[in-house]
């Protein structure tokens, strides 16, 4: 004992890896040249360009550093009925009498297309929306490309996905999708509605136009016949007026729970069919028993993915008590050596966020979880001088009352929890008005397997995070919005079922 | 023998009111219309009731007007319930199911003369009962093969281990069909529990004795309390609580009234409810059954899982 004795020095289990002198990263800038971004775009109605009835544009910016990219029109309710007629015209005279082999073929282009393009596209995608160009070259890009390529080769097999049924095409179908994934959101709702025979009126979200019209290029590119996809841009009233549109017959929407809840209302009494992806609160649960460096990477990514602009990021982290302050300690050591900075730096991890507003809401609720009496710890990294910004950002000691626990903050933001037991910590995480996803780290089948069971949410990642893919489908429980997106699962919101 | 003691007693209690000329014997013990909660059959809280009729306006039975906080008892039970349910084997739920169908077979009589009263034919009624049993068999079967038949292990491309399977919705409220009142009664709550959810159901307004009666069945076939709640009433006053509940996850309703349709869309964004329409199934056909029945009431889960790589780490096979 006594030669341990002797040697002992102050236990550390965590070697802290010193990134802030010699190991700074030299910058590895991706070349805005490989990509092009006209001074302005129209309204894709009809296969072709068209202006604005009401002659308005408005500014799409780059959110790291406040630079204008490009103006976009400002669809009216007069330009939406334009998008619905053409969409209607052709679901009725062309893609609905299209033998479905053919309808896969279109499909097919549009994802080789999608691959030919995908370093352009994955430019514009950080340039616009602030994402790092590492997330959006790995991952945006080649997810939607093989979503297109997956639901492709499901247009002529649709006989084989509801047995005993024969689904039919619904109509027109208006999507409306969010800012965090735009081209990735715009291939999950495009590539099964075109496959199962409807044809499309589609919004992005005002703040990341340019890859929705980047991807109208390569649909007109790709010859799939006018009317066939119409790419309208504007703010809430543009959606308001696809959502209210008289000759939809169904409405996919990814946001807010809150606007969805509004959709939902807007469509009583209408026989549009409906599908809603909508917020979340993911519970990430860590047992003791956990490998904890990997659980901790997992939570990172849980969370810090896409500057936390996730849907079902994991923003609540239960910890066994027992190791609580083990993980907590990791995860501030692990959040200090997360690179924050330019998008297109390839060595960024955390981007810009998105908008102006929506860093106001990040400010809002980390003013709120102090307040709450939650210790805040943020990276001490230093923040660009111009653009949006939000240092990765984590809570400790917090009630399951408190807001930052409940509410949906939607930005780099964790709220970490502890708890004892397996009973107690399924209480906890099922404690909330969403169910959209949920992740479980133990060594433990048997463990894993009861709690993947009783969580109650659409999608349960254990001893991983944030893992997604076009055969796998995606959606939530309770407030977090019905039906699913992806996978064979994924067909069903664009069907009808007849015998 | 006892079976025809039944249909005798019962048909007297058919002429009700006359009984005293006709039996001298002894006197008829009329049944009193409860409503069921949570494996029980209280009274209504409010004390209220009305007066069940047939079509010739004669007086069938005094039965519960329930009201809204017999609704939100029903809400607490068919919670509570739900854990154990939907946790249950689903083979277990099958046999639950079997036994309804087995203590309907022996009440066959009691529901025939029920339906006889309210309007239906002899020949009527027994052709509803026997598709009513049958149809609880129907979806005994299902209880452990839908799943099989709607999920799917799906080939991602990354490492992962990924499966989707169904899981009950959580509690549903249901205004039962008005005109089916025993087949149709039975074929929205059969595909309802058979996924493992638990329900409280509106019973047909104008008739509602079969409903009451067939509460007493499930009362008597290891059903868990709570997993099946029925109440009678007005739906004119109970619709709008039953989507109105937070903790209710989808209603379901089978008329074609339009005004409560939009009503009830409307009201289902309080807490983003999955709202069902069988305003167009006819009960009494095959298109009255079908697994897609029970997938209106369930969701799919997802689930992940990391494959160590087997070929990076040498192993052939």
């Amino acid at each position: 004992m006594a030669v341990t004795k002797k040697k002992s020095v102050k236990k550390n289990n965590t070697i802290k890896l010193k990134f802030d002198t010699s190991w700074l990263y030299a910058p590895a800038p991706e070349s805005k040249s490989a990509a092009t971004i006209k001074p302005q775009y129209d309204l894709f109605i009809n296969g072709e360009w068209q202006k604005p009835s009401g002659g308005k544009y408005f500014d799409t910016i780059n959110p790291a550093n406040e630079e204008k990219l490009s103006e976009v029109a400002d669809a009216n309710e007069a330009d939406v009925n334009k998008a619905v007629t053409a969409a209607r015209n052709a679901y009725e005279k062309v893609w609905k009498k299209m033998p479905a082999k053919e309808r896969a073929k279109y499909i097919f282009r549009i994802a080789r297309m999608v691959q030919e393009r995908a370093r352009e596209l994955a430019i514009i995608e950080s340039l616009d929306g602030g994402k790092p160009i590492r997330e959006s070259r790995d991952f945006d890009v080649p997810t939607a490309a093989n979503h297109f390529f997956y639901y492709a080769g499901w247009a002529d097999k649709l006989e084989y996905a509801f047995p005993n049924r024969t689904a039919a095409s619904v109509g027109v179908a208006g999507q409306i999708i969010p800012w965090n994934f735009p081209l990735l959101m715009a291939a999950w709702k495009i590539a099964p509605a075109l496959a199962t025979g409807n044809t499309v009126v589609l919004k992005p979200a005002e703040t990341t136009p340019l890859t929705a019209l980047k991807l109208a290029e390569i649909i007109q590119e790709s010859g799939l016949p006018e009317g066939v996809v119409n790419i309208v841009t504007g703010a809430g009233a543009t959606g308001a007026a696809i959502v209210n549109h008289p000759d939809i017959n169904k409405i996919a929407f990814t946001g807010s729970t809150e606007v969805g809840k509004i959709i939902q209302r807007s469509i009583a009494g209408t026989n549009k069919k409906v599908t809603l992806e909508l917020g979340g609160k993911a519970a990430n649960i860590i047992f003791e028993d956990a490998p904890l460096d990997q659980a901790v990477e997992g939570v990172i990514n849980g969370i810090y993915f896409n500057q936390g602009h996730v849907c079902c990021a994991g923003s609540r982290l239960y910890v066994q008590e027992s190791v609580s302050k083990q993980v907590i300690r990791k995860l501030k050591d692990r959040i200090e050596s997360l690179i924050v900075g330019d998008p297109l730096d390839k060595n960024t991890d955390i981007g810009a966020i998105n908008s102006k507003q929506q860093l106001e809401t990040i400010r809002k609720y980390v003013k709120i979880g102090k307040e709450e009496g939650a210790e805040m710890y943020e990276s001490s990294c230093s923040l660009p001088g111009r653009g949006f910004w939000c240092r990765p950002t984590l809570f400790t000691n917090v009630a399951q009352s408190a807001r930052i626990a409940q509410e949906e903050i939607f930005g780099p933001v964790l709220a970490i929890l502890t708890f004892r037991t397996d009973d107690e910590v399924i209480e906890k995480a099922n404690n909330s008005p969403y169910g959209l996803s949920a992740g479980v780290w133990t060594d433990k089948g048997s463990k894993i397997f009861n709690m993947t069971k009783r969580m109650r949410a659409g999608v349960i990642w254990a001893n991983t995070f944030n893992k997604f893919d076009p055969t796998s489908p995606f959606g939530g429980y309770k407030e977090s919005g019905f039906g699913r997106e992806g996978g064979l699962h994924g067909l069903l919101p664009y069907v009808k079922l007849i015998n | 023998m006892e079976k025809r003691a039944i249909k005798k007693s019962s048909l007297s209690i058919s002429e009700n009111g006359i009984e005293e000329k006709k039996s001298t014997r002894r006197l008829e013990v009329l049944k009193t219309y409860k409503i069921y909660i949570g494996g029980q059959f209280p009274r209504t809280e409010s004390g209220r009731y009305y007066v069940a009729k047939n079509a010739d306006g004669k007086q069938l039975a005094n039965v519960c007007l329930s009201s809204r906080k017999d609704f939100r008892d029903a809400v607490v039970a068919a919670r509570g319930a739900f854990g154990g349910w939907s946790g249950r084997a689903a083979f277990n739920r099958g046999q639950i199911l079997y036994r309804m169908a087995e203590m309907l077979e022996g009440r066959k009589a009691q529901f025939i003369e029920e339906l006889t009263q309210q309007d239906s034919t002899k020949g009527k009624a027994e052709k509803e009962v026997n598709l009513a049993i049958d149809r609880l068999i129907y979806y005994a079967g299902w209880c452990d093969k839908f799943q099989q038949v709607f999920s799917a292990v799906n080939p991602v491309a990354t490492s992962h281990f990924n499966f989707s399977v169904p899981e009950p919705t959580g509690v549903v409220s249901i205004i039962a069909p008005q005109n089916d009142s025993l087949l149709g009664l039975v074929s929205v709550i059969a595909p309802v529990i058979a996924g493992g959810n638990t329900c409280v159901l509106l019973a047909s307004e104008s008739k509602p004795l079969c409903a009451v009666t067939f509460a007493e069945v499930i009362n008597s076939s290891d059903m868990p309390g709570g997993v099946v709640n029925i109440l009678t009433g007005k739906v004119s006053e109970l619709a709008p609580w039953f989507v109105d509940h937070m903790d209710v996850n989808a209603t379901i309703y089978c008329e074609n009234d339009s005004s409560v349709q939009k009503m009830m869309q409307e009201k289902s964004a309080l807490n983003v409810k999955r709202i069902i329409f069988y305003n167009s199934v006819k009960w009494d056909t095959e298109k009255g059954q079908s697994p897609y029945f029970i997938m209106d009431t369930q969701e799919i889960k997802t689930t992940w899982h990391p494959i160590e790589n087997i070929a990076g780490s040498g192993a052939g096979y």
